[in-house]
């Protein structure tokens, strides 16, 4: 029983969040490994490509909330989410013909190309502050829970207590039909291929008629959707605060480049590695130790690092990956 | 008027010119092979024939036709196809999408282009859910010219196709391109195993220093006591 009791605990504070945050990482990491891969650059300004798209969502969730159209037991920025796709994808277009394109144009180093992402990134952040102010917002109108703690107590009679909330499991099935969607579109359709191609042999692909305008506006394209998917799944399952999601870009980064930078499927296995140790590594063991090892009474939280320092656990991991395997857990390219 | 017709070729990287009037022609169905010592200008000469060079003097024309100022791009849709040396394939897409994507400009159905280079490379045909980065190297060499002829090129260009295979991947490569000939594509090679090349050549040039040495038939310059001495190693 109290083996049972460690497992609900150590599923309701480390599993389920883990699993979620994970998640949104991923569809970030899918969004940088795809610039990384197609247009040779570390986009440093995807936390706040992440950060605008949500805003976006956010005004139009209001909108549709003063109209009175709800989206039933689902959060309403579900149903704001295409068009706010649709405005950030716009958006990372004009940055492209206003901004990348030159670059591109006199085939600019790649380290030139980051520091230019970074005063993208600069502009975004101020633009997202324009746009929607700085302070925390919540959302998410859907309903809360999917099982709530005395449901649990109820339905198990356990006395340790499991809550699911739903955005939790909005955040997962939507990101297992996002990056299904994304590896479709890569692996069967003309345009995906010709991307791969691109992203495998630049010249080659030239040669072969591919045309990288093409290429480029759909990577755009898919980019500006992923960081939007992410940013309002973040944004649902905790809270919106622009900071933060400039924040997140340290996380994000981590999770391509553990994965192999340029390899989707590592995008997605690196997310869940750096949200497993995050969330691991923050989390206060003592209630599990207790239920272990009952004659034992730990005399701290049994915490391995204060929350505050969940950002070290992110670029320890990055450090050492960097050292001893940079190419990441699956095998991705370094430029 | 042969097929091929590169006429006084100048021209260069930078300001120094790397060939000069250099001239090289391709009949229908004819194999020319291009020899001649390190850095005498080879994959350059093919690399201005098939537009990756700009020229300051000469022309080229294919089938007639002026196509001096064309893109590499638009070249292969005059019916161009080129293998590079090296990166020529795609390495983590499979070799049935490598083909595809030599495909990539063609609009009607290319499936009996794809039978046609599986009847080519059987092994091809075999491997095709396999990646090309994972093939051995005379396999990938196979690819890159089964992308090549997915365009169903009339002049198909490569740059020296048995670079890094063994012997025997070698001969059987050539005997492919002898085949790939017969069926009334012209081949325009640069090569460094130059007393192989030659035996299967209709038509040789020798450069030296971006410049035509000495021009004849395969078998002719093999012949050759100069060209023997020279560039064969006797």
């Amino acid at each position: 029983m109290e083996l049972i009791n460690a497992l609900v605990a150590v599923t309701n504070y480390v599993i389920i969040p883990a699993t979620a945050y994970g998640a949104q990482l991923a569809l970030g990491a899918l969004g940088v490994t795809l610039i990384y891969s197609i247009l040779r650059f570390s986009n440093f300004a995807h936390g706040d490509t992440m950060a605008f798209g949500t805003g976006v969502v956010i005004l139009i969730t209001w909108g549709f909330q003063a109209m009175g159209i709800s989206f039933g037991p689902l959060p309403t920025a579900l149903l704001a989410l295409p068009f706010g796709i649709a405005v950030t994808a716009a958006l990372m277009l004009g940055t492209d013909k206003v901004v990348y394109q030159y670059y591109r144009k006199v085939r600019a180093a790649p380290v030139v190309m980051v520091m230019v992402s970074v005063g993208v990134m600069f502009v975004m952040n101020a633009l997202t502050r324009f746009l929607i102010g700085v302070d925390q917002i919540n959302f998410d109108d859907g309903t809360r829970f999917v099982i709530n703690a005395r449901q649990w107590r109820d339905m198990t009679g356990l006395h340790e207590p499991l809550t699911l909330r739903s955005t939790q499991v909005i955040t997962v099935v939507t990101a297992i039909i996002t990056v299904a969607a994304l590896f479709w579109f890569l692996g069967k359709t003309r345009t995906g291929k010709s991307m791969r191609a691109f992203s495998d042999n630049e010249d080659l692909a030239l040669l072969s008629g591919i045309d990288p305008n093409k290429v480029v506006a759909v990577t755009w394209i898919i980019t500006g959707a992923l960081a939007t998917i992410a940013g309002t799944l973040y944004g649902l399952d905790k809270s919106f605060k622009a900071f933060t999601y400039f924040q997140l870009l340290l996380p994000i980064f981590a999770s391509a480049i553990v994965g192999g930078i340029g390899n989707p499927v590592g995008a997605i296995a690196g997310g869940f590695v750096i949200s497993f140790s995050e969330v691991g590594l923050t989390y206060a063991w003592k209630k599990v130790a207790t239920y272990l090892v009952p004659s034992w009474e730990p005399d701290g939280l049994v915490q391995l690092l204060s929350t505050d320092y969940k950002y070290a656990v992110s670029f320890t991991i990055l450090i050492l990956v960097l050292i001893f395997k940079p190419t990441g857990l699956f095998k991705g390219k370094i430029v | 008027m042969s097929y091929l017709n590169a006429s006084n070729m100048t021209g260069g990287y930078g300001k120094a010119d790397i060939l000069h009037d250099c001239t090289l022609t391709v009949e229908k169905g004819e194999i020319a092979v291009i020899v001649g010592p390190n850095g005498a200008g080879k994959s350059t000469a093919m690399k201005a024939v098939f537009g990756m060079l700009g020229l300051r003097e000469g022309k080229v024309t294919l089938d007639g036709q002026d196509i001096t100022g064309l893109s590499p791009q638009d070249r292969v849709k005059k019916g161009m196809g080129f293998v590079p040396q090296v990166n020529n394939v795609f390495p983590t897409m499979t070799v049935e999408e490598n083909l595809e994507m030599g495909a990539f400009i063609r609009d009607d159905d290319f499936r009996g282009t794809m039978d046609q280079v599986f009847d080519l490379f059987p092994i091809l045909k075999e491997k095709r859910r396999q990646n090309a980065g994972e093939l051995s190297g005379g396999q990938r060499q196979q690819v890159a010219v089964g992308r090549a002829l997915m365009t169903q090129p009339k002049l198909l260009m490569l740059d020296e196709p048995t670079a890094g295979v063994s012997p025997i991947v070698m001969d059987e490569l050539f005997d492919r391109i002898i085949e790939v000939a017969r069926s009334g594509i012209s081949i325009l090679m640069v090569e460094q195993n130059a007393r192989q090349a030659l035996e299967i050549a209709d038509k040789g040039y020798v450069l030296v220093q971006g410049a035509n040495k000495y021009t004849d038939t395969g078998e002719a310059l093999l012949a050759d006591p100069e060209v023997r001495r020279t560039f064969l190693g006797g």
